[in-house]
């Protein structure tokens, strides 16, 4: 069976501005012959590949390659070496065929927040393609299934919570049934009642269309709950990969019971201090 | 040409968007508008002597307001696009939906011709209804036919400079205003390109703008017919034609520029 997502060696490197310290004459002079530019290898060689109706699920601290390699996926990003595949569509040379079959819920709810839920959803479908007729009666079942209120939907975005607006941002993004769903991080910043509409949703969301899932999260009871296997990513490579379970049995000692959340501190050699934690 | 259809339905989504957004900030639109229309009668003072008289110098200055109005806000509102995206956050959302980058520009060009032409018509009632301009012998048609074909070329800058957001979010808006206002300078809006210095004059010839301004002062002021200003009507359907898709290749090597170097999102 074709994969819903392959990645091959991926690989993405962006050049950042070098820190300059301040120092002697002397110093400076010798940072002056130093490249401006260092690379930074946001992801790094990446393969494996994600089976249709699966919710795959990416861990990692910040800063760790999650967005870039959602980015990548969603082609706004070309990868500098390897390929990326969606439904064997390659995100480089057929990105337009990729853009029909994905959607994407960011971390910030990217809105035109002067307009209202209903004006954003129509501009989403008109963008997609749909006839007004079907995103209308498409977008009343999912709104009211996130438990949004009807009278908010007129008023400007920028006047309603950022829970309210992460749920349009979702709301959005099933809008057009994509095959393949990239959630970067949908659920920060929503209450513990909504967080828990969301992830029932996405879950009853699969199960009615076989959507295949690509979730980045810092919550870990979410990835627990949702994901059917989960990749730990750090300075953009994947230290682990394996189902919720696996993983925990890979950190388990003795057969001790752990929380996903050991499993990624363990995993990522970070503790709650922020200190490097000696590798096991 | 069901395909053609489609697209332009997905282009509306721009027009609908762009207008939804005029609605809702609606008391800054009039804002702008009071200030357009008190800047293009200011203008218009000029030209009129304490005597009364100075029509003719009325209509040159007007006629220049007008269509710098015009083409301005053409050229703004396209080069602007991208920004306003970024600004708004949207530009991710909207340059991963499975839309061509075609059909994208085609709805901002729709919609800065159609924002740009509303505020032209309502500040040419507001002038004439001040001052008693003499358009009997004007050759509206070919004044009308002018507009038209300079704003093929207004299109195609603005593309170019609606492509400079996307290799550098804060330099490439900067850019875009300075191409704006050196177009305003040397193309003769509110003078002739004769009192221009030697070297702002070579400028000149290469602004659109010249040659949508005399051309259309020829046929508001001296009533000229097509044959009168048939050499500037070809210049500018010509630069139309070559800006365009000048403008298009730039934009799409723009954003692949963008799409390598990790700069096609909100903060750029």
């Amino acid at each position: 069976m074709r994969s819903a997502l392959e990645c091959c060696d991926a690989r993405k490197v962006f050049y950042v501005k070098r820190e300059r310290k301040n120092g002697t004459a002397l110093s400076r002079l010798f940072a002056m012959a130093i490249p401006k530019y260092e690379a930074v290898e946001a992801v790094d060689r990446l393969t494996f590949d994600v089976a249709p109706g699966e919710i795959f699920g990416i861990l990692g601290p910040n800063g760790s390659g999650k967005s870039t390699l959602i980015r990548l996926i969603s082609t706004l990003l070309l990868p500098d070496e390897g390929c990326i595949k969606v439904f064997g569509y390659d995100v480089v040379k057929e990105r337009f065929q990729v853009r029909k079959l994905i959607n994407r819920v960011s971390v910030d709810a990217a809105f035109f927040k002067g307009l209202s839920a209903m004006e954003n959803l129509s501009y989403a479908a008109r963008l997609y393609g749909l006839d007004r007729r079907t995103w209308q009666t498409e977008a009343s079942v999912i709104l009211e299934r996130l438990g949004l209120e009807s009278d908010k939907l007129y008023e400007p975005l920028e006047d309603l919570s950022r829970g309210m607006q992460q749920k349009i941002a979702v709301a959005r993004a099933f809008l057009t049934h994509p095959l393949l769903l990239l959630l970067d991080e949908p659920t920060t910043g929503l209450d513990p009642v909504s967080k828990r509409e969301v992830q029932e949703f996405v879950l009853e969301e699969r199960e009615r269309h076989g959507t295949t899932v690509v979730l980045t999260t810092h919550d870990m009871q979410e990835a627990d709950r949702l994901c059917d296997r989960i990749a730990v990513i750090d300075h953009g490579k994947f230290v682990a990969l394996d189902t919720p379970e696996g993983l925990k049995s890979q950190v388990s000692t003795n057969g001790n019971y752990v929380t996903l959340e050991e499993v990624f501190f363990a995993l990522t050699g970070k503790t709650l201090k922020g200190h490097t934690k000696s590798a096991n | 040409m069901l395909e053609i259809n489609r697209e332009l339905r997905r282009s509306y989504a721009l027009v609908e968007r762009n207008f939804n957004l005029i609605k809702r900030y609606l008391g800054w639109e009039v804002v702008f508008m009071i200030y357009t229309v008190v800047n293009t009668l200011t203008i218009a003072f000029i030209g009129l002597s304490p005597d009364g008289s100075g029509q003719d110098k009325v209509l040159y200055l007007v006629v220049g307001a007008l269509l710098w109005g015009f083409l301005s806000v053409l050229f703004h509102e396209v080069a602007e696009s991208v920004q306003w995206e970024r600004w708004e956050g949207t530009i991710e959302y909207s340059f991963m939906a499975p839309m061509r980058r075609l059909t994208y520009l085609v709805g901002v060009c729709l919609y800065a011709a159609a924002y740009g032409a509303i505020r032209t018509v309502i500040v040419m009632f507001a002038v004439v209804s001040i001052f008693d301009l003499d358009l009997g012998s004007a050759n509206l048609l070919a004044g009308l036919v002018v507009l038209l074909l300079s704003s093929l070329s207004f299109i195609g800058v603005g593309l170019m400079a609606a492509a400079l957001p996307l290799m550098s979010a804060e330099k490439g808006s900067q850019a875009a205003h300075i191409l704006e206002a050196a177009i305003l300078l040397v193309s003769g809006v509110y003078y002739d390109v004769s009192v221009l210095p030697a070297w702002m004059q070579k400028l000149s010839v290469i602004s659109p703008a010249t040659y949508t301004l005399r051309a259309a002062r020829a046929a508001f002021l001296d009533a000229a017919s097509f044959s009168d200003i048939r050499n500037d009507l070809v210049i500018l359907l010509a630069t139309g034609v070559v800006l365009i898709p000048l403008g298009l290749a730039v934009f799409n090597q723009a954003e692949l520029c963008a799409m390598r170097t990790g700069k096609l999102k909100r903060s750029g």
